[in-house]
């Protein structure tokens, strides 16, 4: 194979003359194949590892870290909890419904390839401005693709959010990230082990579909061919994904697997090569005895297809058949496709015809890792957002922000899809700041998934620290405390010097926020090059944290919940209007920067919050975000279906509709808001009363706020 | 025990592949008397005294929701325990299973909107006097969550007397004929739903107006 046909693959001149000096020769087609796919940035992580080594991964809860299918916490009594966020933004913008179902397809393999049951699905969306036919369009099909495959399998969507904004416009993204329950010593590793063990692919037979989607799909921008690029998505059946889940689940808890990996981005190539690189074996492979849906398929096509719904097991040669019999009883399809061997080495046949032959460090651990090249940009990288709000008097701002697309009500989305099977839901979306999961030992956890991608445009920094607090807030809301969390880097393309700024940047603000919460990444996902024909996404790490709350009984809530409680802002909050949601409705450009926040005060109030609702001393609580302060007593009000009399300045803009971490509306009996006091700032501004929401200057009846709140629905129609 | 369950009493849960909520319907189960799930492909229903055909997508609701269950192992035995009389609940994809089989009226079709909805509503009980409703009283409203895309009841030519549950106002999402939510049939020992009752038996998780669902079956079940 030469040169020019590694550079169709996605490979470049250099590391094309890497692979033959590594292995000594020219490789041969499907030797290519496989290296043009683990040595893809969707793979290989090759710039972002050196970035993504800087951040914190020990914690005295972690039970699994970065580098196994997903990363775990200890949730106590023998309990852990798995969890990880993944990309599908690509596939998503050429075919949303598959794109977005395959996506949850994936991250729940991740889970249960642990040895976790699934437990709960978050996502995180972001699309263009609704007014765009196309946007419309992929947020129609994304929900239902997601809720499609979610609802199948019985697993609960408990959360997730959606932005929408003009760089997403070409270049979509579909974030999933998956929730397991695993009892700790049942968590099973994917390092292939015993020379002589056999390797079992089972599940869905394997197709021509998927091929290149990590390579030519995933690591390269957008443009105006992607209607080409279809094949390359896969197609997913959610029913043959909840039999391998039923299936994986059984071969566990009957002690029958050495090792368990899915079949995610580069199909058969990546699981088993890495399998072996974890292992330090090698592995022998008949692509003969693959189940095939084409009959004439080539074995670069076998080795690297992305067919759905497969995973791959390692188990002593005696317990074969034992494994087999759970695959028949659960429907699935099971075949012995290889061995373990000692030669480290990759060795693919077909038949007798060794048609492959590679060492395994080469393929999985020899990519060369790049430097970036980071420049901070000399002008502004985005476009103002188009002015969409005139209004000056609070009331019509107010209504206003309540109907932006970002922050209009959900619920139109999250009405598609199932939030309570698995009888655990103890907080559904929109009841509290977190989702909150009953636990199997009594307590429970929370789970948030957030990341404003505008913030972090604004600022790479600062945003990115945000969007860490962000995420701890709304599990201090519903009385969590934060135990680990995942990542998703979904940015441009980092060779060039501005999108590099921005990605080394954002990790350094995840990785200081994570140290000044003692927090640890479990894991996650980086996607590169979004960017289409008018430019890149907004930045966007997507933050997705698991809490634990040690009563699900004070679980907090969103809503005001009770007349005559008093309303309070609480937390050392300073607000600002550049980079805010009114700041966009009126068309402002993005600022150069965002205020500087002092962490250690907000994660003090969060914790001080967080003992409040523990203790059921308040009634509610909600933390300030997108809108600022009235946009979030408004929707306190709609949660709770109460109003509030508000003693509040309405025309100082920045102190009602600013944004900023580290506020909380609260309301509670005012002795319990004394109480609070002793510990972080507090200031009363007003009473849970009547069915308006009033004050000086302010008054828009429960009615108003909830028709303006319900602006997505149209979207659905 | 809750709402006076009863031990002597055994539910069956039954399992298909796509299957998901027979693990929620046999907690639920398990809160008023004993409960087992019962394997797709066994006809053994194992002694039980009542059978439970859960929610999910049996089968991947491949061709038509619940078309193809009908025709499992289990259900040859389930068909005959109702024919001799046995208690037989089915929720959501049970209900259509059972409407499938032959063993309820109607039919179950696309919801008007055509899309998945998942939302709590409430329930009328039309008929308390039931082996599924004899813990209720007439009127009475419960707050059970709905979850489902073919869930639009439709029976031109049904009798009103079996007429179980319907949707209370401005709760019937899915379009169905007259609001019902829950119909019975002629014997009055197979009665299907679209809401789950299984979904609303702790107060933890929103509502425990389902509960009243199981303890009638496990009372009648006694009384029989």
């Amino acid at each position: 194979m030469s040169r020019s046909e590694a550079v169709a693959l996605g490979l470049t001149e250099g590391e094309y003359d890497g692979i033959v000096d590594r292995i000594g020769r020219e490789p041969n087609q499907v030797e290519l194949a496989m290296f043009s796919l683990m040595w893809s940035e969707h793979c290989a992580y090759k710039h972002s590892k050196k970035l993504l080594r800087t951040l914190p991964v020990e914690g005295p809860r972690l039970v699994l870290g970065p580098g196994e299918n997903a990363g775990a916490v200890d949730v106590g009594d023998g309990w852990a909890v798995a969890f990880k966020v993944e990309s599908h933004n690509h596939p998503s913008a050429v075919e949303p419904f598959q794109g977005a179902a395959t996506g949850v397809g994936g991250i729940l393999r991740d889970v249960f390839a642990i040895g976790a049951r699934p437990i709960a699905v978050l996502d995180s969306l972001r699309f263009g401005e609704p007014t765009s036919e196309r946007s419309r369009y992929l947020l129609d099909h994304a929900v239902a693709g997601i809720g499609h495959y979610g609802n199948s399998v019985g697993v609960a969507n408990v959360g997730g959010e959606v932005y929408f904004e003009a760089p997403y416009e070409q270049n979509c993204l579909v974030n999933a990230m998956c929730v397991g329950l695993v009892e700790r010593e049942r968590l099973i590793r994917s390092a292939a082990a015993g020379v002589g063990n056999k390797l079992v692919l089972f599940g869905a037979s394997t197709g021509r579909d998927g091929i290149g989607g990590a390579s030519v799909l995933a690591s390269a921008e957008l443009g105006d061919a992607d209607a080409d690029k279809r094949p390359t998505v896969q197609i997913g059946d959610p029913f043959e994904e909840k039999k391998l889940l039923e299936c994986s689940l059984e071969l566990l808890d009957r002690g029958l697997l050495v090792a368990l990996q899915d079949l995610g981005a580069a199909g058969l190539t990546s699981s088993s090569s890495e399998m072996a690189s974890k292992g330090e074996v090698g592995l022998r492979i008949d692509v003969r005895q693959v189940p095939l849906r084409e009959a004439d398929m080539e074995p670069f096509e076998i080795m690297v297809s992305e067919s759905q719904e497969r995973m791959l097991c390692v188990c002593e040669p005696g317990r074969v058949d034992a494994v087999l019999e759970v695959c028949a009883r659960w429907e699935v399809g099971g075949t012995v496709i290889g061995e373990i061997t000692d030669t480290r080495r990759m060795e693919i046949f077909d038949g007798d015809e060794r048609v492959g032959d590679i060492p395994v460090e080469a393929l999985v651990d020899d990519c060369p890792l790049y430097d970036l090249e980071p420049a901070a940009p000399a002008a502004p990288l985005y476009d103002a957002p188009a002015r969409t709000l005139e209004a000056t008097a609070a009331r019509d701002v107010l209504l206003g922000l309540l109907a932006s697309p970002n922050v209009a009500s959900r619920r139109p989305l999250f009405e598609q899809y199932d939030s309570v099977v698995g009888s655990r839901t103890v907080r559904r979306p929109e009841q509290a700041d977190a989702a909150v999961l009953a636990m199997p030992n009594g307590g429970a956890i929370g789970i948030s998934i957030d990341g404003n991608g505008r913030r972090v445009a604004c600022d790479p920094y600062r945003g990115a620290v945000e969007a860490v607090l962000e995420c701890a807030a709304n599990l201090a809301c519903a009385g969590a405390e934060p135990l680990g969390l995942t990542n998703c880097l979904n940015f441009g393309n980092p060779e060039k010097p501005h999108i590099a700024w921005q990605l080394t940047e954002a990790v350094r603000g995840l990785g200081d926020a994570c140290r000044a919460l003692d927090l640890p990444v479990v894991g996650g996902n980086v996607s590169l090059y979004n960017e289409g024909g008018e430019g890149p996404i907004y930045p966007t790490p997507v933050v997705g944290m698991v809490g634990e709350l040690p009563d699900p009984l004070h679980a907090g809530r969103t809503g005001f919940a009770r007349e005559g409680d008093a309303i309070a802002i609480a937390g050392p909050f300073a607000p600002a209007l550049p980079g805010s949601e009114l700041a966009k409705l009126r068309g402002e450009p993005l600022p150069d920067g965002l205020p500087e926040t002092d962490v250690a005060a907000v994660r003090a109030a969060q914790a001080a919050i967080r003992d409040a609702v523990r203790g059921g001393r308040l009634s509610s609580a909600h933390d300030v975000a997108e809108g600022g302060l009235l946009t979030a007593v408004a929707e306190s009000c709609l949660a709770g279906g109460l109003g509030a009399e508000l003693e509040l300045d309405v025309a100082d803009e920045e102190r009602v509709f600013g944004e900023g971490p580290g506020g909380f509306v609260v309301s509670a009996p005012e002795a319990a808001l004394r109480e609070l006091a002793e510990r972080i700032p507090v200031t009363i501004i007003g009473t849970v009363r009547g069915e308006s929401i009033r004050g000086p200057g302010l008054h828009a009846s429960l009615d108003e706020l909830r028709a303006a709140h319900g602006a997505l629905a149209a979207l659905f129609d | 025990m809750p709402h006076g369950g009863d031990r002597s009493v055994k539910f069956g849960v039954l399992q298909f592949p796509g299957s998901c909520d027979e693990r929620d319907a046999l907690l639920a189960c398990a809160k008023v008397a004993d409960a087992e799930l019962l394997w797709h492909g066994d006809r053994d229903l194992k002694g039980a005294d009542a059978i439970v055909v859960p929610g999910g997508f049996s089968y991947g609701d491949y061709l038509r929701a619940g078309a193809i269950a009908r025709f499992s192992p289990v259900m040859e035995s389930v068909i005959e325990f109702a024919h001799d009389g046995g208690l037989v609940l089915g929720i959501c994809n049970g209900f259509q299973v059972l409407c499938e089989a032959g063993l309820l009226p109607g039919a179950l079709l696309p919801n008007v909107e055509r899309r998945f909805v998942c939302r709590q509503v409430d329930l009328e009980v039309v008929d308390a006097e039931t082996a599924f409703t004899n813990r209720c009283a007439p009127g009475e409203l419960l707050s059970i969550p709905a979850k489902h895309q073919t869930g639009r009841f439709y029976a031109p030519d049904l009798d009103p007397d079996l007429v179980v549950l319907r949707y209370a106002t401005g709760h019937c999402f899915n379009g169905s004929q007259d609001e019902i939510a829950g119909v019975r049939n002629a014997a009055g020992n197979v009665f299907g739903l679209m809401p789950h009752p299984e979904h609303a038996v702790d107060p933890l998780t929103g509502s425990v107006d389902g509960l009243s669902i199981f303890s009638s079956m496990a009372h009648a079940g006694v009384a029989v």
